[in-house]
């Protein structure tokens, strides 16, 4: 049994906290919902080796597991770090599972940068893969990859504006790379703006297709509800700490306001939710690696509690704080924008809780 | 990360799991704990769990039990459960009163107790709450008064005692003295449960069963010695058990037979409700609850194989799977119809839930002692700091007066 961190994952988890200290991420994140420019985290991540993170030693990655990139993302989440990996990580999965080596080495050295266009596989409730629609709840059918070509849309796709190549999850768990050129991006101002999103339409796009094992296409799209999870247990950790500190500062009627039921039951729920996260993150972490059978449950019930709890605990943590943390000028509303953004992306919280009744009713069927 | 043994754990799975195919056969069905015979049954089998040293597995080798490790205690459920074997049937004196007995108990009460006690021979009882002692543990109105031999008289009523009509002996908790602030006048003592003017009733439940007892002390003489631990030094004795309590509930998460797929299985049976979106989405918070919970477990396992103990946060588990389950009852109920609550499982699960939710600590009071030991919140203020126990219950009576 061994449900803990390595020497090297505490490092690594160390080295992600080092290697953005420097930057006011916070305050970047406030100035760019006011136009400013955000500072340009890649070359901090080439630095520290991240874009090739979860790609094989073979093609110049580091050859690290899902798990570690988590890690990761829970220290960029805690801080409202905007670095471009979110939409890179699930396309190098892809890539470095059938692509040419000369075409993996410059996304494995962060020379060039790759945003995964995702599609959602099918469920017993919805045949087809999906990609997440404009507005509203009807999803939208994959993109045709055929014959080279790539027809077809995706919205609300990660890191999409700039990248120099996009990874395309199309109908039929089909995956083909094409040239961010080739395609029409459309960036998108979003709620939260240190995130980078934007709908993305191929019309008859040149494509390669790649020839990948089977599950490869399913396994980025929850690889990626990972990431997003991982983001916000960071996120949770930062909105607890300041929320408990600023309870054992603030007095009303003669005592900290920590010290009422009422405020630290709710703090508690915050840990208590938070704990939930961690022991997913372990278990999606686990099946990633050892049991990728269970990866779709593990994945989205990560995601799922995950997404929730952070909701939770950015509404706590300006209800803590009072008026204030309703402020413009306070940290807690800018950890709230994301809160609320990151929770529709990708499917969603409730795509997820879908998934994971999918994936257990069709288990319990096999096993009755 | 993974989910294998050590060589050593392996081996020591591989004995356990070979003793269980040779006798289980021998064992009981798990279900029908009710009637007297079953639980004749039920005793028996735990005595030869006893003998083949699969009981007591992390008591000391002195008193019977295997000296070993908390991870090989979960083997040993796991390799039971796998087997589909019955466990102990006197889950609470091996897990939280025996291990209190030898922590604090002396060494004539160890020797005569600690035996029996193991095999089932005698089973046990933990007298510590009291109608108007519960969350508020230390406001124990029981008393026993001290006789010029050293022996003492008893009086008072206890409740929520599971097992007092099959037991030998009770722990029992008692104020010794009223005259000192409430942690500081109580005292652990050993109750014979067949001395005169002890009565036991049983309490029935929602669901009808009587899980539960209440016991009567109707001026009971107790032999000098009877303590457990110092006089006046029965909270500490108390926290003692009660620390057990915790670890034996963070051991055994998925013992109350509450999974998600247990739960999905139940769900099937509704091909209609299984395609339905707000079914599904119920079903897949409740589920990721559960699964939740089975990691915790292990993190919990991982931090005690690596020589640390498991922090109050353990806590939160408890709170999460009465959430978890209650919402479960409740999807299983709206899905399968109003015929559900008469249900063996479901019905249950349903009735059972309210009580559950106040059993080992209610939610309110374990959430006050996580916000205080694990995020260092202060404590609500206390109207009953260094008040002498005597003096709190006269001002308690006055205020009700006035209200």
């Amino acid at each position: 049994m061994n449900f803990g961190l390595t020497d090297e994952q505490e490092l690594l988890k160390e080295a992600a906290h080092g290697a953005l200290s420097r930057v006011k991420t916070v305050e970047a994140a406030r100035e760019a919902l006011d136009g400013s420019e955000l500072p340009d985290l890649w070359p901090a991540a080439v630095e520290a080796g991240w874009p090739g993170l979860l790609m094989s030693e073979a093609g110049g990655g580091a050859g690290l597991d899902p798990l570690d990139a988590m890690l990761v993302f829970s220290e960029l989440g805690r801080i409202l770090a905007s670095v471009p990996l979110l939409g890179h990580l699930p396309a190098t999965l892809l890539v470095d599972a059938g692509a040419d080596a000369a075409d993996v080495e410059p996304l494995a050295s962060g020379e060039r940068r790759a945003a995964y266009v995702a599609a959602k596989p099918p469920s017993a409730i919805e045949e087809a893969w999906s990609t997440d629609p404009r507005s509203g709840l009807r999803r939208g059918p994959a993109p045709v990859i055929d014959g080279g070509r790539v027809t077809g849309e995706a919205a609300w796709v990660s890191d999409a504006p700039g990248a120099d190549v996009l990874v395309v999850v199309g109908a039929e768990g089909r995956v083909a790379v094409v040239r961010a050129a080739d395609a029409q991006v459309e960036p998108v101002a979003g709620y939260d703006a240190t995130r980078s999103l934007g709908h993305v339409r191929f019309d008859g796009a040149p494509a390669t297709e790649l020839e990948l094992p089977a599950g490869t296409a399913a396994t980025a799209w929850y690889v990626a509800q990972t990431l997003l999870a991982a983001e916000a247990v960071g996120a949770i950790e930062l909105a607890l700490d300041t929320s408990v500190q600023y309870a054992k500062e603030r007095f009303t009627f003669g005592r900290a306001i920590g010290s009422y039921q009422a405020v630290k039951h709710e703090l508690v729920e915050i840990l208590r939710r938070l704990e939930n996260a961690r022991s997913l993150m372990f278990y999606a972490g686990w099946a990633a690696q050892d049991e990728p059978a269970e990866l779709p449950v593990a994945a989205s019930a990560f995601r799922l509690v995950a997404s929730e709890a952070y909701d939770h605990a950015a509404r706590t943590q300006i209800s803590v704080h009072g008026g204030i943390g309703a402020t413009w000028e306070h940290d807690a509303p800018l950890y709230f924008r994301r809160a609320q953004l990151a929770k529709r992306l990708l499917g969603g919280t409730g795509d997820a809780a879908d998934r994971v009744a999918d994936e257990l009713f069709a288990q319990a069927r096999a096993a009755g | 990360m993974d989910l294998k043994d050590t060589p050593e754990l392996a081996e020591y799975r591989a004995s356990v799991r070979a003793w269980l195919d040779e006798h289980k056969a021998e064992a009981p069905t798990r279900r029908g704990r009710e009637d007297l015979d079953s639980v004749a049954a039920h005793r028996e089998w735990q005595g030869k769990l006893a003998e083949a040293g699969l009981a007591a597995v992390t008591w000391p080798a002195e008193y019977g039990g295997q000296g070993l490790g908390p991870l090989h205690q979960v083997v040993v459920n796991q390799e039971i459960s796998r087997a589909g074997a019955p466990g102990l049937f006197d889950v609470i004196s091996v897990g939280m009163l025996g291990p209190t007995l030898i922590a604090h108990g002396t060494e004539d009460q160890k020797q005569r107790h600690l035996g029996p006690m193991l095999a089932a021979e005698d089973v046990w009882c933990q007298l510590f709450s009291e109608p108007a002692a519960g969350s508020d543990l230390a406001g124990v109105q029981a008393r026993a008064k001290r006789h010029d031999d050293g022996s003492w008289t008893v009086s008072g009523q206890k409740v929520w005692t599971t097992n007092a009509q099959h037991a030998a002996y009770g722990l029992l908790l008692v104020r010794t003295n009223a005259d000192v602030p409430k942690h500081r006048g109580l005292t652990m003592f050993v109750l014979p449960m067949d001395a005169e003017g002890v009565s036991v009733r049983p309490l029935r439940q929602i669901s009808g069963d009587a899980h539960f007892n209440e016991v009567f002390l109707d001026d009971v003489r107790l032999e000098a010695g009877s303590e457990v631990g110092p006089v006046d030094g029965g909270w500490g004795v108390a926290m003692a058990t009660l620390m057990f309590e915790r670890v034996a509930i963070g051991l055994g998460g998925e013992g109350f037979g509450w999974r998600a797929d247990r739960f999905a299985t139940a769900l099937i049976e509704d091909e209609a409700g299984t395609r339905d979106r707000e079914v599904r989405h119920r079903f897949g918070a409740i589920a990721a609850e559960f699964l939740a919970l089975r990691f915790t477990s292990y993190r919990m396992l991982t931090t005690l194989q690596r020589g640390g103990v498991p922090g109050p946060e353990g806590a939160l588990a408890k709170v999460t799977t009465v959430r978890a389950a209650i919402a479960a009852g409740e999807l299983l109920v709206d899905v399968l119809g109003p015929g559900a609550l008469e249900d063996e499982k479901a019905g249950r699960l349903v009735s059972d839930m309210p009580g559950i939710k106040s059993a080992g600590g209610t939610e309110e009071i374990l959430r006050s002692m996580v916000g205080e030991r694990v995020l260092g919140l202060p404590p609500e203020p206390r109207l009953d700091k260094g008040v002498p126990f005597a003096e709190l219950r006269a001002r308690e009576r006055a205020a009700a007066a006035a209200a």
